[in-house]
């Protein structure tokens, strides 16, 4: 039975789905694609282990982090919430798009903070609602959907501009999975072809922002009900 | 020349995860210390003598690691958070020089890559070195600060830093397994090869959809690339670089909208309090869906 070997890829799926553990699900995985595809039990311990350590260079990014927890524990979120504060007094989409911006420009220098807990909960959300109340009172329902908003902006900048850093997991795990597939390619490669998505994405973005300051200039309230 | 400097790097990332494992011993507030300890002290054995030890054992290792996964054993515990007081003071003195570290670390690693022989990976490696250095300097920071720096971020990493080696290595079984070559003929039957831009739509919708169902797209792109993106783009002649990097993003385009991405789409509603459990995803969706159509029109038009 051949396609017995496809039910590695089966308990991957259905494994990560069912939120099972992460290691235990892939390394479950592998051994179960190796036996079935007729190799003994040394074969399969030694193609795991050559292939391990073949693909160490993925995990290169932990040699950043040392520098990157000595920033941290000197002020790196501090520094950037008070340069974010400076932009008070502008609209919601204005400060949404800049903060899109400012997380696009970390993710080319691999500066990734974990921006909802970080900056969404304690900055962009009240800075937005802050903004669109200048105009009228919000119903709940609407600052509902500006938080949804606030988070939603940074995972799109966190997204699309993280492969813009040659040291970035996702990079590493591409140049590395291409390694191991035969079609070998350049970390940096894998950078500049990212490019053109993380331009795309800031500009589609800020349009879409633009358009959710809308709802909050019609004075008389929700502009969604308007048709009756 | 390459290979001996990576070994170097190697060897040194052994050393960073063997202060994990040493400090994960000692945080006696963990019940899962001891396979905590013992999960980075393997890895430190893997990073530093990978080469030197024969690889029947590495897969051993590989294999423990997997148990002690599986009964919950590694665990990332508690974890003393920054000081905000001297954070804040930092803050002040640094100003905006706080970023300068960061930016080294990227300009050095690219210089490295573009101008040097030496490879793209030995750049990170020097580019991190430096890096630290400019940090240790700017920041005039001790010895002991920079080692509890270091165990308190690869330990609050835990075993999800290891999660993209893990599926990388799972990529390389399939190919050693056979597996893309024969979903390639399971899927050829029902899809006809030989469309560039229909290779491009099934890629991409496969990344984005694998990846809706395991909310992870690291994991999609180990799987969709071996078994869709190799036989039916990339053999037809496709550049595997811009292939691969728009596929991973296609996969992102399905993070946005799964709520099994429950760090990104979940934990804000917690977060944020909000009422709408899917509210995230509700304003993530068009612009996911016309990402994903942008991207195939990328992929087709640049890759070719």
């Amino acid at each position: 039975m051949e396609y017995l070997k496809l039910l590695g890829i089966v308990i991957i799926v259905v494994g990560f789905a069912l939120k099972w553990d992460t290691t235990a699900v892939v390394v479950l995985a592998a051994i179960v694609t190796a036996v079935f595809s007729g190799m003994s039990i040394p074969d399969l311990l030694t193609t795991l282990g050559q292939s391990f350590v073949d693909n160490r260079m993925v995990s290169l990014f932990f040699l950043t982090l040392p520098m990157i927890g000595l920033v941290e524990s000197h002020g790196l979120k501090e520094v950037a919430v008070n340069g974010i504060q400076k932009l008070k007094k502008l609209t919601p989409s204005r400060i949404l798009n800049l903060y899109l911006l400012i997380r696009e420009l970390g993710g080319v220098f691999g500066i990734s903070l974990s921006g909802q807990v970080q900056f969404v909960r304690p900055l962009i959300t009240p800075m937005v609602t802050a903004a669109a109340e200048s105009k009228r009172k919000l119903t709940d329902k609407e600052i509902d959907l500006i938080k949804a908003r606030s988070a939603a902006t940074d995972n799109f900048g966190n997204f699309f501009a993280q492969n813009l850093f040659v040291a970035t997991a996702g990079v590493l795990l591409i140049a590395s999975t291409m390694k191991g597939l035969k079609h070998p390619v350049e970390p940096m490669q894998v950078v500049l072809a990212s490019i053109p998505v993380a331009i795309i994405t800031l500009v589609v973005v800020a349009i879409y922002n633009r358009w959710f300051d809308r709802q909050f200039e019609n004075a008389t309230g929700s502009s969604k009900g308007g048709k009756r | 020349m390459v290979d001996t400097l990576l070994l170097v790097l190697y060897a040194l990332i052994g050393v960073v995860m063997a202060i994990a494992g040493i400090e994960s011993f000692r945080a006696k507030d963990n019940p899962a210390r001891i396979g905590t300890g013992l999960f980075w002290l393997i890895m430190a054995v893997i990073f530093a003598f990978g080469t030197l030890l024969p690889a029947m054992i590495v897969g051993v290792l590989v294999v423990v690691i997997g148990v002690l996964a599986l009964f919950k054993q590694i665990q990332i515990g508690k974890i003393k958070p920054v000081d905000g007081v001297h954070a804040a003071q930092a803050a002040k003195r640094l100003g905006g020089w706080v970023f300068a570290p960061s930016v080294v670390l990227a300009v050095v690693s690219i210089g490295v890559a573009q101008f040097t022989k030496l490879g793209g990976q030995v750049g990170i490696g020097i580019g991190a070195a430096v890096s630290l250095i400019v940090a240790i300097i700017m920041t005039r920071a001790s010895g002991k600060m920079v080692y509890s720096d270091t165990q308190r971020m690869v330990r609050s990493v835990g075993a999800a830093g290891i999660l993209p080696q893990l599926l990388a290595t799972l990529g390389a079984v399939f190919t050693a397994a056979g597996v893309g070559s024969l979903t390639a003929k399971l899927i050829a039957g029902l899809f006809p090869a030989g469309s560039h831009l229909g290779g491009v739509i099934l890629y991409c919708v496969a990344m984005a959809l694998f990846t809706i169902i395991m909310g992870n797209a690291f994991a999609a792109f180990a799987v969709i690339t071996a078994a869709i993106g190799i036989p039916f783009v990339i053999a037809q002649g496709a550049n595997p670089a811009i292939v691969a990097a728009i596929g991973m993003t296609s996969g992102y385009c399905g993070t946005l909208l799964t709520p099994m991405a429950a760090n990104f789409n979940s934990l804000p509603v917690a977060l944020l309090e909000m009422d709408d459990p899917l509210g995230v995803i509700k304003q993530q969706a068009p612009i996911a869906v016309l990402l994903l159509v942008i991207q195939i029109g990328l992929m087709y038009f640049l890759a070719f």
